[in-house]
């Protein structure tokens, strides 16, 4: 099917439009894309009347204008009726916000909506979900405006089955600059489902990474997951929920005992370079790496920092995420040595970690990066900065992001996320180099680049 | 497609829902794995016979319809060194429960492994490799991977296993073949594909590995519920 018309519409008709009840969802999505979105947004009621001075249209043929979009948020029962006049006026396609379908235990209702949607090849999302956000062209999320966290527009896509937790994930997206193409709450999934949607992705030149908050998949359909994910040729992430299962069978066999549900989700989607997040955090940490390195590593970090703590901490760190930090070789600590400023010649540690000291400056990080850029032992580059010391000038995120365009190796950097360094950070994630926030993150970052498996 | 001489042997024990293990032994070589030299033998008498053939010691195991977990009622016996202990085996499994012969089979020496198969709702057939034995639930050191397997995802598979140094050679002990090992995976891959929704899940505990040769010792099929 085909989702263009749907996810990019230029014209959107909202069902369900109420006269008396302001906070009624259809209303919340009617107003915040009339006011604020590049949509052309129409009310539909079938009671017809008006909603701030605009016409609520009675039905969407009335509407002047073809819809690429119905959004609809009216009751369940009369779902059926809708997606059938949306059908007739040659909708693109829906979003049917409305709950009381299977999740109720109303499979029937549902089906029956499933088998006419498909009968005319009339894609639509949910029901019983949130739908679209995809700023600045629309959003179907029946949150107001102002209580929504919006993060940047970007190239990460999310798709959730939980709308709740999608709005949690854009919280984080926010709070870390992690902008998005499109965001989907797919909820009951009737129709739409995860693998389709990695399909229109994987077609999508707006979109660098895909993430998937999964819950289950129905029989044979993970097999499909992952084949048309191995296949996409973009890195693909997963957050997995139902990992414990209750009430187990009565197993006879070792082998059906040993593979259990999460068990054989997790292996299988390693094995085909599927990268699973454990945690949210993870989520949206792994989504702003391979955002940033659409590449595998095998996972040899050279690390460079001016606090021996902070090298330590991220080596053990490392070691317990499958990454290796290499020794280098006699040739390679000379000339390091030979690189840096002579003041810190003495007292600096050129062994990996590279400890510039507290004394470094900027030229002695740019230095360092870029010998250990050129150098085969290692395959990523991990700085830890701490802006307070002196040395350090607001000006090394772009001199370094400099040394990655040049050099061309992956260069995850750490950086305390604090107001006061937001330039230096800047600096960096404007060139599309990682910043985390903690060491622990910046070994995720890398963590990443090493499970996912590129074409 | 399943083959008809396949579908033959499992058809004949769709009741029972499981395979027992010769037939599941004719199965899996039909598929061209190596399988323990073997005979079920119904008397005391064709079990001496074929032990003097094969060779001392042998491995005896009860056959019997009503027994999924041989090991739980003292239905195996391994090392079984001279006719006099064959005999005394043969006289104490004869009073296990549905008792319908013992198969007597060859000693091999080698690391055991297990090798198994899983029909999963959501990925369909996946192919589990560990370290074997009866204590494998325990330690649970298995890799899972979606079937059909490829070259590479056998290499992944046993470098996942934390015991992965003990089938490489450790301290002065000799490798397995590996070889022989891609082998018999990729022979048990193709036919987990094969069932196509017949089998429910596989447990080849244990495979016997060593330098030439990855032998299943011991093989049970739990057959889908219709």
């Amino acid at each position: 099917m085909d989702l263009k018309r749907l996810f990019k519409p230029e014209t959107m008709a909202v069902f369900g439009v109420s006269q008396n009840n302001d906070s009624h969802p259809a209303n919340v999505i009617y107003n915040k894309n009339h006011l604020r979105y590049q949509v052309s947004a129409f009310a539909v009621n079938g009671k017809g009347g008006a909603i701030n001075g605009e016409t609520v249209y009675a039905k969407i043929q009335d509407i002047p204008k073809r819809i690429d979009l119905a959004v609809i948020a009216t009751k369940a029962e009369i779902v059926p009726m809708v997606i059938a006049e949306c059908i007739e006026a040659g909708v693109g396609g829906a979003v049917i916000i409305s709950g009381g379908f299977a999740e109720t235990g109303l499979i029937d209702l549902q089906n029956r909506v499933v088998s006419m949607a498909r009968e005319a090849d009339f894609p639509f999302i949910g029901p019983n979900c949130l739908g679209v956000y995809a700023p600045p062209l629309l959003d179907t999320f029946f949150i107001p405006s102002e209580r929504i966290i919006r993060p940047e527009q970007g190239r990460v896509a999310m798709v959730s089955q939980s709308g709740g937790i999608l709005v949690d994930h854009m919280l984080k997206c926010a709070s870390e600059g992690v902008g998005l193409s499109l965001a989907v709450s797919i909820g009951n999934k009737a129709l739409i489902r995860e693998t389709d949607l990695l399909q229109y992705f994987r077609d999508d030149p707006g979109t660098d990474v895909i993430t998937f908050y999964l819950e289950g998949f129905d029989e044979n359909e993970g097999r499909r997951f992952v084949l048309a994910a191995s296949e996409c040729g973009k890195p693909v992430v997963v957050l997995k929920s139902g990992k414990t299962s209750s009430g187990a069978n009565a197993v006879k066999s070792h082998t059906a005992s040993m593979a259990g549900n999460y068990e054989v989700f997790s292996s299988v989607m390693a094995q085909y370079g599927v990268v699973e997040a454990t945690d949210e955090y993870e989520l949206v940490t792994f989504a702003e790496s391979l955002s940033c390195y659409k590449k595998t590593i095998e996972g040899k970090m050279g690390i460079i920092t001016s606090s021996g703590g902070h090298g330590a901490l991220a080596t053990d760190t490392c070691f317990f995420h499958g990454l290796q930090v290499p020794a280098l070789s006699t040739e390679t600590r000379t000339t390091l040595c030979d690189a840096v400023s002579p003041a810190i010649q003495k007292i600096a540690s050129f062994t990996n970690p590279v400890d510039l000291t507290g004394s470094s400056t900027d030229d002695d990080f740019v230095a360092a990066a870029r010998l250990l850029s050129k150098n085969d032992a290692v395959d990523c580059i991990m700085m830890l900065l701490l802006p307070y010391q002196p040395g350090i000038t607001m000006d090394l995120g772009a001199r370094i992001s400099l040394v990655h365009q040049q050099e061309g190796k992956p260069i995850i950097a750490y950086v305390p996320h604090v107001d006061k360094y937001s330039m230096l950070i800047e600096g960096f994630m404007l060139n599309k180099i990682p910043v985390a926030h903690s060491v622990e993150d910046a070994v995720h970052m890398a963590e990443a680049m090493r499970r996912y498996k590129a074409c | 497609m399943l083959r008809e001489e396949i579908k033959a042997l499992l058809s004949e024990s769709r009741e029972r829902g499981w395979v027992m293990e010769p037939q599941a032994k004719e199965i899996l070589s039909f598929s061209g794995m190596d399988v323990t030299e073997f005979m079920w033998c119904r008397d005391a008498g064709e079990a001496v016979h074929f032990a003097d053939k094969i060779g001392y010691p042998v491995v005896v195991k009860v056959v019997s319809p009503d027994i999924i977990h041989k090991s739980d009622v003292s239905g195996v016996a391994l090392g079984v060194a001279d006719e006099k202990a064959l005999m005394k085996v043969f006289t104490e499994m004869s009073t296990i429960k549905g008792f319908s012969g013992v198969l007597v089979e060859e000693t091999l020496k080698g690391m055991e492994l297990i090798a198994g198969m899983k029909m999963d709702q959501q990925f369909g057939p996946v192919i589990l490799l560990g370290m074997g034995g009866t204590a494998v639930e325990i330690y649970k050191d298995v890799a899972i991977r979606m079937a059909p397997l490829r070259e590479g995802d056998i290499d992944s598979m046993v470098k996942s296993i934390k015991a992965h140094p003990l089938l490489e050679g450790y301290r002065g002990a000799p490798p397995i073949s590996m070889n022989a090992l891609k082998r018999m995976l990729l022979a048990f891959s193709g036919l987990a594909m094969e069932f196509d929704g017949a089998v429910d899940s596989i447990d080849l505990n244990p495979v016997i590995c060593n330098e030439t040769r990855c032998i299943v010792a011991d093989a049970r099929i739990m057959l889908a519920k219709q």
